[in-house]
């Protein structure tokens, strides 16, 4: 029986990045303020003692870093990037979107990029407009990219392992108010695999698929759903470039109905993605009720508590949605 | 300047402007497409800088990135097959003018875009320092590239970590067609350095000689005590900008004018004068150049098309 541990969602990132770079003399980290600061979300902690000169403090010129990264990850280091909120991936998204997704593709399939982005992402902290988005659609829309948004401690810690061991370009999406939250990892070494949804829940009826921190408020919604009699499947993509369509359109197929919930705004989000992909597949025959996206409003994050909780899914939000789609 | 390093300057330049003469006329041809940036008149700056580096050394070109690979050893045949978009180019066909790259001489890409090269090279150049390699990272760009933010941070970047990276600006004074008097308070491109407490040096980048003179003392500075160094290299584009270019911006007498500074005619009238090499050899040079080019002209148009169908192969790495 393996020894498993309960560690939060912070600890889990921490303990990936920690193995890997004792495992591999070439993985190292950069970011603002990861040193003696210990992170802005306390992630990185005491690395900068155990790893010396392997944890890199920046000036604030994510441009250049994040250019620094690439070209160290094209020479066959394999960096981890530290963006201290996701928002500020708009100051280096040359890098992101001209550079390090197009060189392996461009350059003839010579050069690859085993560089890891990992940025805080989402919203619920009060933080506004500048510090709380969900840009993963954005991200999504660069081939060359993976995008990866765990939901739980053990999926951050398996697949952060997988995104540094890949040699493409990744970014990693750490929802900010998952890094307290708690969950069982088992203390051996184990990976997940890019690219495999993750049923969190079975259930008949409905299909909520999901990623990062609605995974939770879905899981609560199935529960108090379940109560009325409605059982929820839930499907949690964790990898979103690219995407398990597969394991949607199986889950789709077998509940008849289709709820997307995300913390991103609606217009141009995954759900559309999701949605048009299942619509174009047989699952949609399956179909008993019209495909339903409950996201953000199409609005950026406000500042006041009451008006970011307005404006986001909540557990009461997709029990409604959910309601409606039972008809 | 020994017979043997003056002929491998020489041939490199004529190389170089013979490759960007045939892209030229098989562009006007139609029989390439897209755009393509030329870079005749700063031969002495590609072929300088290069040859001044190792094998092992790294290299980011810019848009106007032909010469520069050519002169790092880039095989002229395939690269000229890519300008053809065939299967057999450097980058079978995927990247085309903007962005020739062979890893297998160092060759890290021509950008498409103004001034990351500068933050790759950085970031090259910190590899080879945490292995220990006794090995420099050369990121080329341009006067233009210098007022991006990109310049600035990468510049501090190499500053405060002592990266052994070798910024060469060949400063052709023109971002397209704004020359940089417009542009720039300050047009001497080597202060930028001073904030950085950097050393830097302004050459004239149309005398190969000296090109290739510098950038080999600043190899060996920095391989001995890592650090940056930025060289300006003063240069003119004699060509266009690329295929939209009317020239006018500027004028026919400023042209000519740094027409009678031809880097390859006044370099092999040097090498003649000083007896270094004769007449009859530098003529030799241009002819085997020729023969080069015209080789690799007929590779490409006798090589295959990629096909389509392969394409999601080459999006990402195994």
């Amino acid at each position: 029986m393996a020894v498993q541990n309960e560690i939060t969602y912070a600890q889990a990132v921490r303990d990936a990045m920690r193995e890997e770079m004792a495992r591999d003399p070439d993985v190292f980290l950069m970011g603002e303020d990861i040193g003696v600061y210990r992170g802005a979300f306390g992630v990185t902690q005491e690395m900068y003692r155990e790893f010396p000169g392997r944890v890199i403090d920046t000036p604030i010129a994510e441009a250049g870093f994040v250019g620094v990264a690439i070209g160290a990850a094209v020479e066959g280091m394999r960096p981890i990037v530290e963006i201290m909120f996701s928002d500020f991936i708009s100051v280096c998204f040359d890098m992101l979107l001209n550079q390090a997704p197009k060189m392996h593709f461009m350059f003839g399939g010579k050069v690859q990029v085993p560089l890891v982005v990992r940025a805080a992402a989402g919203c619920g902290t009060g933080a506004a407009a500048q510090h709380s988005q969900s840009l993963e659609a954005m991200l999504c829309h660069i081939p060359g990219l993976k995008v990866v948004a765990p939901s739980t401690p053990y999926d951050a810690k398996g697949l952060l392992k997988s995104s540094i061991r890949d040699n493409n370009p990744v970014i990693f999406l750490e929802e900010k108010t998952l890094y307290r939250t708690k969950g069982l990892v088992p203390d051996h070494d184990y990976t997940i695999p890019l690219g495999q949804a993750d049923i969190k829940r079975t259930g008949s009826d409905c299909t909520l698929v999901t990623y990062g921190r609605m995974v939770p408020t879905c899981l609560s919604a199935a529960n108090t759903l379940l109560k009325e009699g409605i059982s929820c499947e839930v499907v949690d993509l964790r990898t979103l470039l690219p995407m398990d369509k597969p394991a949607i359109f199986e889950s789709v197929k077998k509940t008849k109905r289709l709820l997307i919930v995300h913390e991103a705004v609606k217009t141009g989000g995954l759900g559309g993605e999701i949605s048009a992909s299942v619509a174009e597949s047989d699952a949609f025959y399956y179909l008993d009720a019209p495909i339903r996206r409950l996201a953000a409003w199409d609005t950026p994050v406000p500042f006041s508590a009451v008006l970011e909780k307005g404006v986001l899914p909540d557990e009461e939000k997709v029990c409604a949605a959910v309601r409606e789609l039972m008809g | 300047m020994n017979k043997e390093l003056a002929s491998r300057l020489l041939l490199k330049m004529m190389l170089i402007r013979r490759f960007e003469e045939n892209v030229q006329y098989y562009f006007t041809l139609g029989m390439i497409h897209g755009t393509c940036h030329l870079c005749i008149g700063e031969e002495a700056t590609a072929a300088g800088t290069c040859l001044a580096l190792e094998k092992d050394d790294d290299m980011f070109a810019t848009h106007r990135g032909h010469g520069a690979a050519i002169a790092k050893g880039i095989d002229i045949r395939r690269m000229m097959a890519e300008i053809f978009g065939r299967s057999t180019g450097v980058c079978k066909g995927l990247g085309g003018s903007m962005h020739i790259a062979d890893k297998d001489v160092g060759v890290l890409g021509a950008n498409g875009i103004v001034g990351p090269s500068m933050a790759l090279a950085c970031g090259a150049a910190m590899a080879h320092k945490m292995r220990g390699e006794k090995r420099v990272a050369a990121a080329f760009f341009g006067d233009g590239a210098t007022n991006e933010g990109i310049f600035h941070e990468s510049m501090n970047l190499a500053s405060i970590w002592k990266l052994p990276v070798l910024f060469i600006c060949t400063n052709n004074t023109y971002g397209m067609s704004t020359h940089i008097s417009k542009v720039m308070a300050d047009t001497e491109i080597e202060h930028r350095a001073i904030p950085f407490k950097m050393k830097a040096c302004t050459i004239d980048g149309n005398d190969a000689e000296l090109v290739y003179e510098t950038v080999r003392a600043a190899r060996a500075e920095i391989l001995e005590d890592p650090q940056p160094i930025l060289i300006v290299e003063n240069t003119y584009r004699i060509s266009g900008h690329s295929k939209s270019d009317g020239n006018l911006y500027r004028t026919k007498e400023e042209i000519s004018a740094w027409k009678e500074k031809d880097p390859i005619r006044t370099f092999a009238g040097r090498m003649e004068a000083q007896g270094i090499l004769t007449k009859a050899e530098t003529d030799a040079l241009w002819a085997e150049a020729d023969e080069k080019i015209r080789a690799a002209v007929d590779f490409a148009t006798q090589s295959p098309y990629p096909k389509v169908e392969d394409l999601y192969d080459s999006v990402y790495a195994e």
